[in-house]
């Protein structure tokens, strides 16, 4: 019996994960089965078409840092209910019990310490499946958080980003996200630490915005939709039609908005060189150099 | 008080055509305004207006929001709806505030920046990243007040202030009521309930400490009695110079390191989360 029949008899039920045996691309156009050990060992990258299959944050930390290097931080933050908001008679406390079942995490963001390629650093990393990793209060403390540790620390900070942009339930709280990031990542470039922002389908709207945009040097994986709007709302303004490829990581590439599109097998050895190149012996980096012609 | 109005009763008044926009209130409460052009990188943005000017005889730097009051004004300045250009202006005249020691003021009016292609080829969410970057650390005194609608990044790009002022019926907003409506319930009908759900009223605003002072409107709203409504935006601007004055000294005797640690721990400390 050829293998796929197989499947076909035993898995009808799941189309998304048939079995452990095999999984399925998550590209609309090739939806090609893989067998599963195989997409594993491939990054969960499609063999055929090469899509980067959106990948949670845990499966992410996995992956791209060395084993079991991560120890995570702030993991106590839970977000709150400012607004007491209510969509579709559903609250929000509800909505965010939800994701946390989903998910398995208590927000959409996860942060700590860790290191790539025996580098030590500090990863902050999304996950798209909490309510599309959104920012409200928590992921915008927990970037605010990482990056003044990464001050004091002096660990160099990679953001794994992934976005739909800001947490509408959370209202005002959620764009002031947006600021108070920006406002903490302006003295992390003080102090002269690197911050290393990747950017995966999709990061938009407030986060790349804020944080995701303010990377020393933008990294993007191929095919990532990267982009202030979304390309739903651009279409309803616009009232045309956007071409196939705008926004994605190869557009801003050309239009000169991030530094480099990395295919996923190649992200720690990218990200490993660029740790050694922009991370100087610590007295190296305090003793200079110096600003505005003083010595530090 | 405009009091008794409903959210998006609010939204409409924001809105209002007849509101004074950014120019109006140069004109009427500034003197010797140079509007100054240009990003020197790609255009000048219409939609986005500044320059210098005196203000209670002292000069600083005003920026703004513009709105259009019919068709062919508003096709020019895109119903105030910045392009990368626009904030990148916007940028190079806090840069030479600070290097001038100008106060900064930033009147804003937008729902949202410009959400086109020609943006995102030009970098809108980056040049946005970059404002609120550089507003967190811009070593001059500054203050934003919200004068119609303050809409999501495109109103904070400009709005990264030591003090922010609302007007009454203002909205500020993470995104529009319609936008909101269209995302979350996929029915851009349903605004009135997203303005109503979202609270982006001068009160509601204000009780969350986002902003500093809610500026009052004549009754009926700005739009009734438009005089009426600028001069009250002046009297609080000029007070609220001299109050940043009191706090921090002014030219020679800036407290500057007080001033932008002051700055950061007001945006530092906004969020609503449990520590469990």
């Amino acid at each position: 019996m050829p293998i796929r029949d197989f499947f076909h008899r035993r898995g009808a039920g799941s189309p998304d994960i048939p079995d452990d045996l095999w999984a399925r691309c998550g590209n609309e156009r090739c939806r090609d089965l893989i067998y599963s050990r195989e997409f594993e060992k491939n990054l969960r990258v499609c063999s055929k078409c090469e899509h980067h299959t959106r990948l949670s944050a845990r499966a992410r930390i996995a992956q791209l840092l060395d084993p079991n290097s991560f120890h995570e931080e702030d993991a106590e933050l839970r977000p709150g209910d400012p607004l007491g908001f209510v969509s579709d008679g559903q609250p929000y406390r509800d909505k965010l019990a939800d994701s946390r079942e989903k998910t398995g995490l208590e927000e959409a963001v996860l942060c700590g310490t860790g290191r790539i390629e025996d580098v030590a650093m500090r990863a902050l990393v999304a996950d798209f499946g909490f309510m599309g990793a959104s920012m409200g209060s928590v992921v915008g403390e927990k970037v605010a958080r990482g990056v003044e540790r990464s001050v004091q620390d002096r660990l160099p900070l990679v953001a794994v980003c992934a976005s739909g942009g800001a947490r509408m339930h959370e209202g005002i709280f959620s764009l002031m996200q947006m600021a108070k990031t920006a406002a903490t990542l302006a003295r992390l470039a003080e102090a002269q630490v690197p911050f290393f922002a990747l950017l995966t389908d999709p990061t938009t709207g407030g986060v790349t915005a804020s944080f995701a945009g303010l990377g020393d040097v933008l990294l993007a994986e191929p095919g990532a939709l990267v982009g202030f709007a979304g390309p739903r709302v651009i279409e309803q303004i616009t009232k045309q039609k956007l071409p196939p490829r705008a926004q994605r990581s190869e557009f801003q590439l050309e239009h000169g908005m991030i530094d480099l599109v990395v295919h996923r097998r190649d992200l720690r050895p990218t990200l490993g060189r660029l740790l050694r190149h922009y991370s100087p012996p610590t007295a190296y980096a305090a003793g200079g150099p110096s600003r505005n012609g003083k010595e530090a | 008080m405009s009091s008794g109005l409903s959210p998006w009763e609010r939204v409409q008044f924001a809105r209002h055509p007849r509101r004074p926009y950014t120019l109006d209130y140069i004109g009427c409460l500034f003197d010797d305004f140079v509007e100054l052009h240009g990003d020197r990188l790609f255009a000048d943005d219409p939609a986005l207006v500044g320059g210098p000017a005196r203000l209670a005889g002292r000069s600083v730097m005003v920026l703004g929001h513009q709105k259009g009051r019919d068709a062919r004004e508003n096709a020019l300045r895109r119903f105030g709806m910045p392009r990368p250009e626009g904030y990148r202006k916007a940028l190079r005249l806090m840069k030479q505030a600070e290097k001038f020691g100008l106060p900064l003021i930033c009147l804003v009016d937008t729902p949202g920046a410009d959400p086109t292609l020609p943006s995102e080829e030009r970098g809108q969410a980056l040049a946005i990243a970059t404002n609120l970057l550089e507003m967190s650390r811009l070593r001059v005194p500054t203050i934003a007040a919200i004068i119609g609608e303050g809409g999501s990044g495109g109103a904070l790009a400009v709005a990264v202030a030591d003090r922010v002022l609302m007007l009454e019926n203002a909205i500020y907003s993470v995104v529009t009521p319609e936008g909101c409506a269209s995302i979350l319930w996929k029915n851009v009908a349903l605004a009135p309930e997203a303005a109503q759900s979202m609270k982006i009223t001068a009160e509601d605003i204000w009780r969350f400490g986002i902003v500093d002072g809610v500026v009052p409107e004549p009754a009926g709203g700005a739009h009734a009695d438009p005089a009426r409504a600028m001069l009250e935006l002046g009297m609080a601007l000029r007070d609220t110079l001299d109050d940043l004055d009191g706090s921090y000294g002014r030219g020679a005797t800036l407290d500057v390191e007080r001033l932008l640690s002051d700055r950061f721990d007001k945006y530092r400390g906004i969020g609503v989360f449990d520590e469990g």
